[in-house]
Protein backbone atom coordinates (compact mmCIF):
# COMPACT_ATOMS: atom_id res chain seq x y z
CA UNK A 1 0.00 0.00 0.00
CA UNK A 2 1.40 3.41 -0.95
CA UNK A 3 1.07 5.91 1.87
CA UNK A 4 -0.42 8.98 0.09
CA UNK A 5 1.41 11.51 2.28
CA UNK A 6 4.74 10.29 0.87
CA UNK A 7 4.00 12.59 -2.09
CA UNK A 8 3.26 15.67 0.05
CA UNK A 9 6.26 14.97 2.28
CA UNK A 10 8.50 14.50 -0.77
CA UNK A 11 7.09 17.70 -2.30
CA UNK A 12 8.02 19.65 0.85
CA UNK A 13 11.52 18.17 0.88
CA UNK A 14 12.03 18.92 -2.82
CA UNK A 15 10.82 22.49 -2.32
CA UNK A 16 13.35 22.95 0.51
CA UNK A 17 16.14 21.54 -1.64
CA UNK A 18 15.12 23.88 -4.48
CA UNK A 19 15.18 26.87 -2.13
CA UNK A 20 18.25 26.06 -0.02
CA UNK A 21 20.68 23.57 -1.56
CA UNK A 22 20.21 24.54 -5.20
CA UNK A 23 21.36 28.18 -4.73
CA UNK A 24 24.26 26.81 -2.69
CA UNK A 25 25.20 24.40 -5.49
CA UNK A 26 25.16 27.28 -7.99
CA UNK A 27 27.74 29.12 -5.85
CA UNK A 28 30.16 26.23 -5.50
CA UNK A 29 33.06 26.09 -7.90
CA UNK A 30 35.06 22.91 -7.24
CA UNK A 31 33.69 19.47 -8.02
CA UNK A 32 34.37 18.03 -4.56
CA UNK A 33 32.17 20.62 -2.84
CA UNK A 34 29.39 20.08 -5.36
CA UNK A 35 29.45 16.31 -4.97
CA UNK A 36 29.61 16.66 -1.19
CA UNK A 37 26.27 18.54 -1.32
CA UNK A 38 24.82 16.29 -4.02
CA UNK A 39 25.50 13.16 -1.99
CA UNK A 40 23.69 14.50 1.06
CA UNK A 41 20.49 15.45 -0.81
CA UNK A 42 19.04 11.97 -0.39
CA UNK A 43 18.95 12.41 3.36
CA UNK A 44 16.46 15.28 2.94
CA UNK A 45 13.81 13.03 1.43
CA UNK A 46 11.25 11.26 3.65
CA UNK A 47 11.99 7.61 4.34
CA UNK A 48 11.03 5.35 1.45
CA UNK A 49 9.27 2.24 2.77
CA UNK A 50 11.31 -0.84 1.95
CA UNK A 51 7.98 -2.34 0.84
CA UNK A 52 8.08 0.05 -2.14
CA UNK A 53 11.36 -1.41 -3.36
CA UNK A 54 9.25 -3.52 -5.66
CA UNK A 55 10.00 -4.53 -9.21
CA UNK A 56 6.91 -2.69 -10.46
CA UNK A 57 8.48 0.62 -9.38
CA UNK A 58 12.01 -0.28 -10.42
CA UNK A 59 13.38 1.70 -13.35
CA UNK A 60 14.84 -0.68 -15.92
CA UNK A 61 18.19 0.12 -17.44
CA UNK A 62 20.24 1.15 -14.43
CA UNK A 63 23.25 -0.58 -12.90
CA UNK A 64 22.24 1.14 -9.69
CA UNK A 65 18.68 0.51 -8.59
CA UNK A 66 16.10 3.29 -8.75
CA UNK A 67 12.46 3.19 -7.73
CA UNK A 68 10.00 5.83 -8.85
CA UNK A 69 6.46 6.39 -7.58
CA UNK A 70 4.12 8.70 -9.46
CA UNK A 71 0.85 10.34 -8.48
CA UNK A 72 -1.37 12.78 -10.33
CA UNK A 73 -3.74 14.95 -8.32
CA UNK A 74 -7.18 14.35 -9.88
CA UNK A 75 -8.35 17.89 -9.10
CA UNK A 76 -5.37 20.08 -9.96
CA UNK A 77 -3.86 17.65 -12.55
CA UNK A 78 -0.45 18.22 -10.95
CA UNK A 79 2.17 15.44 -11.15
CA UNK A 80 4.02 14.33 -8.03
CA UNK A 81 6.80 11.83 -7.49
CA UNK A 82 8.50 9.91 -4.73
CA UNK A 83 11.85 8.33 -5.36
CA UNK A 84 14.63 6.19 -3.99
CA UNK A 85 17.92 4.79 -5.26
CA UNK A 86 20.61 2.62 -3.73
CA UNK A 87 23.33 4.88 -5.16
CA UNK A 88 23.83 8.32 -3.65
CA UNK A 89 24.95 10.29 -6.70
CA UNK A 90 22.18 9.10 -9.00
CA UNK A 91 19.75 9.80 -6.19
CA UNK A 92 21.06 13.34 -5.83
CA UNK A 93 20.89 13.99 -9.57
CA UNK A 94 17.30 12.73 -9.80
CA UNK A 95 16.36 14.87 -6.81
CA UNK A 96 17.70 17.93 -8.65
CA UNK A 97 15.57 16.97 -11.68
CA UNK A 98 12.45 16.33 -9.61
CA UNK A 99 12.93 19.52 -7.57
CA UNK A 100 12.31 21.45 -10.78
CA UNK A 101 9.30 19.56 -12.11
CA UNK A 102 7.49 18.15 -9.08
CA UNK A 103 3.94 19.51 -8.89
CA UNK A 104 3.80 20.68 -12.51
CA UNK A 105 0.85 19.98 -14.77
CA UNK A 106 1.46 18.14 -18.04
CA UNK A 107 1.24 21.43 -19.91
CA UNK A 108 3.88 23.06 -17.71
CA UNK A 109 6.00 19.94 -17.76
CA UNK A 110 6.08 19.90 -21.58
CA UNK A 111 7.92 23.24 -21.54
CA UNK A 112 10.40 22.19 -18.85
CA UNK A 113 13.99 21.09 -19.56
CA UNK A 114 15.07 19.97 -16.10
CA UNK A 115 18.15 18.09 -17.31
CA UNK A 116 19.82 21.33 -18.39
CA UNK A 117 20.44 22.17 -14.74
CA UNK A 118 22.87 19.27 -14.44
CA UNK A 119 24.94 20.62 -17.32
CA UNK A 120 24.78 24.11 -15.85
CA UNK A 121 26.03 22.82 -12.49
CA UNK A 122 28.67 20.76 -14.33
CA UNK A 123 27.49 17.67 -12.55
CA UNK A 124 26.75 15.73 -15.69
CA UNK A 125 28.32 16.91 -18.92
CA UNK A 126 26.20 14.65 -21.06
CA UNK A 127 23.31 12.40 -20.15
CA UNK A 128 24.37 9.32 -22.02
CA UNK A 129 22.38 6.12 -22.48
CA UNK A 130 25.08 4.29 -20.49
CA UNK A 131 23.69 1.68 -18.15
CA UNK A 132 26.24 2.51 -15.50
CA UNK A 133 24.51 5.79 -14.89
CA UNK A 134 20.85 5.07 -15.43
CA UNK A 135 19.97 8.75 -15.22
CA UNK A 136 18.50 8.74 -18.71
CA UNK A 137 16.30 5.76 -17.89
CA UNK A 138 14.87 7.54 -14.84
CA UNK A 139 14.43 10.76 -16.79
CA UNK A 140 12.52 8.89 -19.50
CA UNK A 141 10.32 7.22 -16.92
CA UNK A 142 9.47 10.61 -15.40
CA UNK A 143 8.60 12.00 -18.84
CA UNK A 144 6.61 8.93 -19.86
CA UNK A 145 4.71 9.07 -16.57
CA UNK A 146 3.50 12.56 -17.43
CA UNK A 147 2.67 11.71 -21.05
CA UNK A 148 0.63 8.65 -20.17
CA UNK A 149 -1.44 10.63 -17.67
CA UNK A 150 -2.15 13.68 -19.82
CA UNK B 1 60.96 -4.07 -17.12
CA UNK B 2 62.36 -5.17 -20.49
CA UNK B 3 60.59 -2.63 -22.63
CA UNK B 4 60.56 1.09 -22.93
CA UNK B 5 57.20 2.34 -21.71
CA UNK B 6 57.27 5.84 -23.26
CA UNK B 7 58.08 4.44 -26.70
CA UNK B 8 55.43 1.73 -26.29
CA UNK B 9 52.84 4.37 -25.38
CA UNK B 10 53.78 6.44 -28.40
CA UNK B 11 52.53 3.62 -30.59
CA UNK B 12 48.98 4.16 -29.25
CA UNK B 13 47.53 7.35 -30.77
CA UNK B 14 44.56 7.30 -28.39
CA UNK B 15 46.75 8.61 -25.57
CA UNK B 16 47.72 11.68 -27.60
CA UNK B 17 44.03 12.53 -27.89
CA UNK B 18 43.41 12.10 -24.14
CA UNK B 19 46.58 13.04 -22.28
CA UNK B 20 44.68 13.96 -19.11
CA UNK B 21 42.85 10.63 -18.69
CA UNK B 22 44.08 7.51 -16.93
CA UNK B 23 42.65 4.50 -18.72
CA UNK B 24 42.16 1.51 -16.41
CA UNK B 25 39.29 -0.13 -18.27
CA UNK B 26 41.51 -2.43 -20.28
CA UNK B 27 39.43 -5.54 -19.58
CA UNK B 28 36.55 -3.83 -21.40
CA UNK B 29 38.60 -2.97 -24.47
CA UNK B 30 42.23 -2.26 -25.24
CA UNK B 31 43.59 0.65 -27.23
CA UNK B 32 45.07 -0.03 -30.65
CA UNK B 33 48.65 0.40 -31.77
CA UNK B 34 49.25 2.43 -34.93
CA UNK B 35 50.23 -0.78 -36.77
CA UNK B 36 46.62 -2.03 -36.51
CA UNK B 37 45.16 1.26 -37.74
CA UNK B 38 47.66 1.29 -40.62
CA UNK B 39 46.79 -2.26 -41.71
CA UNK B 40 43.08 -1.46 -41.78
CA UNK B 41 43.73 1.78 -43.59
CA UNK B 42 45.78 -0.07 -46.22
CA UNK B 43 43.02 -2.65 -46.60
CA UNK B 44 40.30 -0.09 -47.24
CA UNK B 45 42.40 2.26 -49.34
CA UNK B 46 44.28 -0.33 -51.42
CA UNK B 47 42.86 -3.85 -51.12
CA UNK B 48 39.12 -3.50 -50.64
CA UNK B 49 37.13 -6.00 -52.75
CA UNK B 50 34.73 -8.73 -51.69
CA UNK B 51 36.58 -11.92 -50.84
CA UNK B 52 36.16 -15.38 -52.34
CA UNK B 53 33.41 -14.68 -54.87
CA UNK B 54 34.28 -12.14 -57.48
CA UNK B 55 36.03 -13.17 -60.69
CA UNK B 56 38.55 -10.36 -60.82
CA UNK B 57 42.13 -10.16 -59.67
CA UNK B 58 41.38 -7.48 -57.09
CA UNK B 59 39.11 -9.88 -55.26
CA UNK B 60 41.81 -12.53 -55.36
CA UNK B 61 44.24 -10.08 -53.81
CA UNK B 62 41.76 -9.24 -51.04
CA UNK B 63 41.06 -12.95 -50.50
CA UNK B 64 44.77 -13.65 -50.15
CA UNK B 65 45.13 -10.95 -47.49
CA UNK B 66 42.01 -12.16 -45.67
CA UNK B 67 43.13 -15.80 -45.65
CA UNK B 68 46.64 -14.80 -44.62
CA UNK B 69 45.02 -13.19 -41.57
CA UNK B 70 43.36 -16.51 -40.76
CA UNK B 71 46.73 -18.27 -41.02
CA UNK B 72 48.28 -15.70 -38.69
CA UNK B 73 45.64 -16.47 -36.06
CA UNK B 74 46.03 -20.23 -36.58
CA UNK B 75 49.80 -19.98 -36.05
CA UNK B 76 49.29 -17.71 -33.03
CA UNK B 77 47.12 -20.36 -31.35
CA UNK B 78 49.18 -23.22 -32.77
CA UNK B 79 46.07 -24.69 -34.38
CA UNK B 80 46.66 -27.67 -36.66
CA UNK B 81 44.82 -26.11 -39.62
CA UNK B 82 43.77 -22.64 -40.74
CA UNK B 83 40.21 -23.87 -41.25
CA UNK B 84 40.01 -24.41 -37.48
CA UNK B 85 39.85 -20.60 -37.16
CA UNK B 86 36.24 -19.41 -37.60
CA UNK B 87 35.77 -15.66 -37.81
CA UNK B 88 33.02 -14.33 -35.59
CA UNK B 89 32.02 -10.81 -34.61
CA UNK B 90 33.34 -11.45 -31.09
CA UNK B 91 33.29 -13.91 -28.21
CA UNK B 92 29.56 -13.46 -27.62
CA UNK B 93 28.68 -14.23 -31.23
CA UNK B 94 31.09 -17.16 -31.12
CA UNK B 95 29.32 -18.63 -28.10
CA UNK B 96 25.94 -18.27 -29.76
CA UNK B 97 27.18 -20.15 -32.85
CA UNK B 98 28.87 -22.76 -30.68
CA UNK B 99 25.92 -23.51 -28.41
CA UNK B 100 23.38 -23.48 -31.25
CA UNK B 101 25.70 -25.67 -33.30
CA UNK B 102 26.14 -28.27 -30.58
CA UNK B 103 22.38 -28.71 -30.14
CA UNK B 104 21.32 -31.87 -31.89
CA UNK B 105 24.62 -33.32 -33.07
CA UNK B 106 26.17 -33.27 -29.57
CA UNK B 107 23.59 -32.13 -27.03
CA UNK B 108 20.17 -33.68 -26.66
CA UNK B 109 17.33 -33.79 -24.13
CA UNK B 110 18.62 -34.72 -20.68
CA UNK B 111 22.30 -33.96 -21.41
CA UNK B 112 24.25 -31.80 -18.96
CA UNK B 113 26.57 -28.85 -19.45
CA UNK B 114 28.98 -27.62 -16.77
CA UNK B 115 29.93 -23.94 -16.42
CA UNK B 116 31.22 -21.92 -13.42
CA UNK B 117 29.96 -19.13 -11.17
CA UNK B 118 32.53 -16.79 -12.69
CA UNK B 119 31.24 -16.97 -16.26
CA UNK B 120 30.50 -13.89 -18.33
CA UNK B 121 26.88 -13.70 -19.53
CA UNK B 122 28.17 -14.71 -23.00
CA UNK B 123 28.85 -18.18 -21.55
CA UNK B 124 25.49 -18.33 -19.75
CA UNK B 125 22.75 -16.74 -21.84
CA UNK B 126 23.40 -18.65 -25.11
CA UNK B 127 22.81 -21.86 -23.10
CA UNK B 128 19.54 -20.35 -21.87
CA UNK B 129 18.47 -19.45 -25.40
CA UNK B 130 19.63 -22.45 -27.41
CA UNK B 131 19.99 -25.38 -24.99
CA UNK B 132 17.78 -25.21 -21.90
CA UNK B 133 14.47 -25.03 -23.84
CA UNK B 134 15.41 -28.40 -25.38
CA UNK B 135 15.94 -30.17 -22.08
CA UNK B 136 19.67 -29.59 -21.56
CA UNK B 137 20.59 -29.01 -17.92
CA UNK B 138 23.19 -26.54 -16.67
CA UNK B 139 25.38 -27.28 -13.64
CA UNK B 140 27.56 -24.60 -12.05
CA UNK B 141 30.95 -24.95 -10.36
CA UNK B 142 30.93 -22.71 -7.26
CA UNK B 143 33.71 -20.45 -6.02
CA UNK B 144 35.85 -21.09 -2.97
CA UNK B 145 35.74 -18.61 -0.06
CA UNK B 146 38.56 -16.61 -1.69
CA UNK B 147 36.64 -16.41 -4.99
CA UNK B 148 38.63 -19.08 -6.80
CA UNK B 149 37.52 -21.93 -9.05
CA UNK B 150 36.61 -24.86 -6.79
CA UNK B 151 38.46 -27.78 -8.36
CA UNK B 152 37.24 -30.21 -5.70
CA UNK B 153 33.57 -29.53 -6.42
CA UNK B 154 34.37 -29.46 -10.14
CA UNK B 155 35.72 -33.02 -9.87
CA UNK B 156 32.51 -34.05 -8.11
CA UNK B 157 30.29 -32.39 -10.73
CA UNK B 158 32.16 -34.18 -13.51
CA UNK B 159 30.65 -37.39 -12.13
CA UNK B 160 27.32 -36.15 -13.53
CA UNK B 161 28.95 -36.80 -16.92
CA UNK B 162 28.47 -33.41 -18.60
CA UNK B 163 28.71 -33.58 -22.38
CA UNK B 164 30.26 -30.10 -22.46
CA UNK B 165 32.39 -28.20 -19.93
CA UNK B 166 32.59 -24.47 -20.70
CA UNK B 167 34.77 -22.31 -18.45
CA UNK B 168 36.45 -18.91 -18.61
CA UNK B 169 40.23 -18.89 -18.98
CA UNK B 170 40.30 -15.76 -16.80
CA UNK B 171 37.40 -14.28 -14.84
CA UNK B 172 36.48 -10.95 -16.42
CA UNK B 173 35.00 -9.64 -13.18
CA UNK B 174 37.76 -10.69 -10.78
CA UNK B 175 40.85 -11.27 -12.92
CA UNK B 176 41.46 -14.67 -11.35
CA UNK B 177 43.27 -17.08 -13.65
CA UNK B 178 41.46 -20.41 -13.73
CA UNK B 179 43.42 -23.65 -13.50
CA UNK B 180 42.74 -24.35 -17.17
CA UNK B 181 45.29 -27.16 -17.60
CA UNK B 182 43.63 -29.11 -14.76
CA UNK B 183 40.15 -28.20 -15.97
CA UNK B 184 40.84 -29.47 -19.50
CA UNK B 185 42.61 -32.63 -18.31
CA UNK B 186 39.91 -33.61 -15.79
CA UNK B 187 37.01 -32.73 -18.08
CA UNK B 188 38.45 -34.67 -20.99
CA UNK B 189 39.13 -37.65 -18.73
CA UNK B 190 35.43 -37.48 -17.85
CA UNK B 191 34.58 -37.59 -21.56
CA UNK B 192 33.42 -33.98 -21.99
CA UNK B 193 34.00 -31.58 -24.86
CA UNK B 194 35.92 -28.66 -23.34
CA UNK B 195 35.31 -25.01 -24.22
CA UNK B 196 37.41 -22.12 -22.90
CA UNK B 197 36.20 -18.52 -22.95
CA UNK B 198 39.44 -16.74 -23.80
CA UNK B 199 38.09 -13.19 -23.96
CA UNK B 200 40.37 -12.10 -21.11
CA UNK B 201 42.89 -14.93 -21.36
CA UNK B 202 44.20 -14.40 -24.88
CA UNK B 203 45.99 -11.16 -24.02
CA UNK B 204 47.48 -12.46 -20.77
CA UNK B 205 49.50 -15.45 -21.92
CA UNK B 206 50.46 -17.48 -24.96
CA UNK B 207 47.73 -20.01 -25.71
CA UNK B 208 48.73 -23.25 -27.44
CA UNK B 209 45.51 -25.07 -28.22
CA UNK B 210 47.31 -28.32 -29.05
CA UNK B 211 49.36 -28.49 -25.85
CA UNK B 212 46.29 -27.49 -23.87
CA UNK B 213 44.23 -30.04 -25.86
CA UNK B 214 41.17 -27.77 -25.59
CA UNK B 215 38.34 -28.47 -28.04
CA UNK B 216 37.05 -24.91 -28.47
CA UNK B 217 38.66 -21.57 -27.57
CA UNK B 218 36.94 -18.23 -28.16
CA UNK B 219 38.18 -14.67 -28.02
CA UNK B 220 37.52 -11.13 -29.28
CA UNK B 221 39.86 -9.04 -31.39
CA UNK B 222 39.29 -5.80 -29.51
CA UNK B 223 40.61 -7.25 -26.26
CA UNK B 224 43.83 -8.20 -28.09
CA UNK B 225 44.78 -4.71 -29.38
CA UNK B 226 42.67 -5.40 -32.49
CA UNK B 227 39.49 -3.84 -33.87
CA UNK B 228 35.95 -4.34 -32.60
CA UNK B 229 33.53 -6.53 -34.53
CA UNK B 230 35.96 -9.38 -35.13
CA UNK B 231 36.52 -12.46 -33.01
CA UNK B 232 37.61 -16.05 -33.27
CA UNK B 233 35.98 -19.37 -32.59
CA UNK B 234 38.76 -21.94 -32.63
CA UNK B 235 37.65 -25.57 -32.74
CA UNK B 236 39.22 -28.91 -33.45
CA UNK B 237 38.26 -29.99 -36.96
CA UNK B 238 36.30 -33.03 -35.80
CA UNK B 239 34.12 -30.90 -33.50
CA UNK B 240 33.70 -27.95 -35.87
CA UNK B 241 32.45 -30.45 -38.46
CA UNK B 242 29.61 -31.32 -36.08
CA UNK B 243 28.35 -27.77 -35.58
CA UNK B 244 25.11 -26.76 -37.25
CA UNK B 245 25.43 -23.25 -38.74
CA UNK B 246 23.55 -20.58 -36.80
CA UNK B 247 23.49 -18.17 -39.73
CA UNK B 248 22.67 -19.06 -43.31
CA UNK B 249 23.41 -17.30 -46.58
CA UNK B 250 26.37 -16.01 -48.51
CA UNK B 251 29.67 -17.80 -48.28
CA UNK B 252 28.37 -20.68 -46.16
CA UNK B 253 26.43 -22.52 -48.88
CA UNK B 254 27.42 -25.10 -51.46
CA UNK B 255 24.13 -25.53 -53.34
CA UNK B 256 20.71 -24.01 -52.81
CA UNK B 257 17.31 -24.92 -54.21
CA UNK B 258 13.94 -23.82 -52.89
CA UNK B 259 13.54 -27.08 -51.02
CA UNK B 260 17.00 -27.56 -49.55
CA UNK B 261 20.55 -26.32 -49.27
CA UNK B 262 23.86 -28.00 -48.72
CA UNK B 263 26.66 -26.31 -46.85
CA UNK B 264 30.17 -25.38 -47.72
CA UNK B 265 33.30 -26.83 -46.11
CA UNK B 266 35.06 -25.42 -43.06
CA UNK B 267 35.69 -22.67 -42.25
CA UNK B 268 33.19 -21.05 -44.64
CA UNK B 269 30.27 -23.22 -43.52
CA UNK B 270 30.21 -21.23 -40.26
CA UNK B 271 30.86 -17.80 -41.81
CA UNK B 272 27.62 -16.61 -43.44
CA UNK B 273 27.54 -13.28 -45.25
CA UNK B 274 30.38 -11.03 -46.32
CA UNK B 275 32.96 -11.40 -43.57
CA UNK B 276 34.53 -8.58 -41.59
CA UNK B 277 37.52 -8.39 -43.90
CA UNK B 278 39.10 -5.25 -42.47
CA UNK B 279 38.50 -6.59 -38.96
CA UNK B 280 40.27 -9.86 -39.69
CA UNK B 281 43.20 -8.02 -41.23
CA UNK B 282 43.30 -5.62 -38.27
CA UNK B 283 43.31 -8.52 -35.82
CA UNK B 284 46.12 -10.24 -37.70
CA UNK B 285 48.08 -6.97 -37.61
CA UNK B 286 47.51 -6.81 -33.84
CA UNK B 287 48.86 -10.35 -33.45
CA UNK B 288 51.89 -9.61 -35.64
CA UNK B 289 52.50 -6.46 -33.60
CA UNK B 290 52.19 -8.38 -30.33
CA UNK B 291 54.60 -11.04 -31.56
CA UNK B 292 57.21 -8.32 -31.99
CA UNK B 293 56.77 -7.23 -28.37
CA UNK B 294 58.06 -8.92 -25.25
CA UNK B 295 54.96 -10.73 -24.00
CA UNK B 296 56.69 -11.97 -20.85
CA UNK B 297 57.74 -8.41 -20.03
CA UNK B 298 54.16 -7.20 -20.62
CA UNK B 299 52.88 -9.81 -18.20
CA UNK B 300 55.51 -8.95 -15.57
CA UNK B 301 54.76 -5.24 -15.97
CA UNK B 302 51.03 -5.82 -15.40
CA UNK B 303 51.87 -7.90 -12.30
CA UNK B 304 54.06 -5.07 -11.01
CA UNK B 305 51.33 -2.47 -11.64
CA UNK B 306 48.84 -4.65 -9.79
CA UNK B 307 51.26 -5.16 -6.89
CA UNK B 308 51.72 -1.41 -6.55
CA UNK B 309 47.98 -0.86 -6.69
CA UNK B 310 47.35 -3.50 -4.00
CA UNK B 311 49.96 -1.96 -1.70
CA UNK B 312 48.32 1.43 -2.14
CA UNK B 313 44.84 0.05 -1.51
CA UNK B 314 45.98 -1.30 1.86
CA UNK B 315 46.58 2.32 2.96
CA UNK B 316 42.99 3.31 2.17
CA UNK B 317 40.47 2.44 4.87
CA UNK B 318 37.26 0.46 4.34
CA UNK B 319 38.12 -0.92 0.91
CA UNK B 320 36.90 -4.44 0.31
CA UNK B 321 39.02 -6.24 -2.28
CA UNK B 322 37.12 -8.96 -4.11
CA UNK B 323 40.12 -10.04 -6.24
CA UNK B 324 43.29 -11.57 -4.89
CA UNK B 325 46.73 -10.26 -5.90
CA UNK B 326 48.14 -13.64 -6.95
CA UNK B 327 47.16 -15.79 -9.95
CA UNK B 328 45.51 -12.67 -11.25
CA UNK B 329 45.70 -11.30 -14.80
CA UNK B 330 45.76 -7.61 -13.84
CA UNK B 331 42.14 -7.03 -12.86
CA UNK B 332 41.20 -5.75 -9.41
CA UNK B 333 37.57 -5.63 -8.29
CA UNK B 334 36.85 -3.72 -5.13
CA UNK B 335 34.15 -1.96 -3.17
CA UNK B 336 34.01 0.69 -0.51
CA UNK B 337 32.11 -0.81 2.41
CA UNK B 338 28.42 0.18 2.51
CA UNK B 339 28.72 2.32 -0.62
CA UNK B 340 27.40 1.66 -4.10
CA UNK B 341 30.12 0.94 -6.69
CA UNK B 342 28.45 3.43 -9.07
CA UNK B 343 29.14 6.27 -6.59
CA UNK B 344 32.80 5.40 -6.24
CA UNK B 345 33.18 5.11 -10.03
CA UNK B 346 31.48 8.48 -10.61
CA UNK B 347 33.88 10.19 -8.21
CA UNK B 348 36.80 8.56 -10.04
CA UNK B 349 35.33 9.63 -13.38
CA UNK B 350 35.30 13.21 -12.07
CA UNK B 351 39.06 12.83 -11.63
CA UNK B 352 39.43 11.36 -15.13
CA UNK B 353 40.12 7.82 -14.01
CA UNK B 354 38.39 5.45 -16.44
CA UNK B 355 37.16 2.35 -14.61
CA UNK B 356 34.09 0.19 -14.87
CA UNK B 357 31.41 -0.15 -12.20
CA UNK B 358 28.58 -2.63 -11.94
CA UNK B 359 28.22 -6.35 -12.35
CA UNK B 360 30.54 -6.63 -15.39
CA UNK B 361 28.20 -8.93 -17.32
CA UNK B 362 28.54 -11.49 -14.53
CA UNK B 363 25.40 -10.96 -12.44
CA UNK B 364 25.31 -14.53 -11.07
CA UNK B 365 28.80 -14.06 -9.62
CA UNK B 366 27.67 -11.01 -7.65
CA UNK B 367 24.49 -12.80 -6.56
CA UNK B 368 26.72 -15.62 -5.26
CA UNK B 369 28.75 -13.24 -3.09
CA UNK B 370 25.76 -11.01 -2.28
CA UNK B 371 27.21 -7.76 -3.63
CA UNK B 372 25.61 -5.06 -5.79
CA UNK B 373 28.64 -5.11 -8.04
CA UNK B 374 32.14 -3.74 -7.89
CA UNK B 375 34.46 -1.11 -9.26
CA UNK B 376 36.88 -2.81 -11.61
CA UNK B 377 40.41 -1.54 -12.29
CA UNK B 378 42.07 -3.40 -15.16
CA UNK B 379 45.66 -2.75 -16.12
CA UNK B 380 47.24 -2.69 -19.57
CA UNK B 381 50.81 -3.02 -20.78
CA UNK B 382 50.84 0.71 -21.53
CA UNK B 383 49.88 1.86 -18.01
CA UNK B 384 52.60 3.42 -15.85
CA UNK B 385 53.47 3.39 -12.16
CA UNK B 386 52.80 7.12 -12.12
CA UNK B 387 49.25 6.40 -13.32
CA UNK B 388 48.82 3.86 -10.52
CA UNK B 389 49.99 6.41 -7.95
CA UNK B 390 47.67 9.11 -9.30
CA UNK B 391 44.80 6.61 -9.33
CA UNK B 392 45.46 5.74 -5.68
CA UNK B 393 45.40 9.43 -4.78
CA UNK B 394 42.11 9.84 -6.67
CA UNK B 395 40.72 6.75 -4.99
CA UNK B 396 41.63 8.12 -1.56
CA UNK B 397 39.90 11.42 -2.45
CA UNK B 398 36.76 9.57 -3.54
CA UNK B 399 36.75 7.44 -0.40
CA UNK B 400 37.13 10.53 1.77
CA UNK B 401 34.19 12.24 0.05
CA UNK B 402 31.98 9.19 0.49
CA UNK B 403 32.99 8.76 4.12
CA UNK B 404 31.89 12.28 5.10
Amino acid sequence: MIRPDIFTETATALKNIYDKQLPQLRQLKDWQSKYRVLMTLGKELPAFDSDWHRDEFLVQGCESKAWLLHYQDPVTAQHFWAFDSDARIVKGLIILILAQVNGLTAEEFAKATPELLLTELQLQQNISPSRSNGLLAVLNKIKNGVRSHC
Amino acid sequence: MNFNLPSLRQQFPFFDAHPDWIYLDNAATLHKPQAVLDAMNVFYSQQNSNVHRSAHGLSQQATAAFEAARTTVAQFLNARFSHEIIWTSGTTAGFNQLVFGLMGPVLQFGDRVLISTMEHHANIVPWHIHALPFGVELDVVPMTADHRFDLAVFTELLKLKPKVVSISHISNALGHIQPIADIVRLAKAAGAIVVLDGAQGIVWEQVDVQTLDVDFYLFSGHKLYGPTGIGVLYGKTEYLELLRPLLGGGEMIKTVSFTQSSWNDLPYRLEAGTPNMAGAIGLAAAILWLQQQNLAAFQQHKKNLMQRFYEGCRQIPALELLSGPTTNAGIVALNLKNEHPADLATLLDQQKIAVRAGTHCAMPLFQAINRKGSVRFSFGCYNSFDEIDRTLTALATAVELLAE
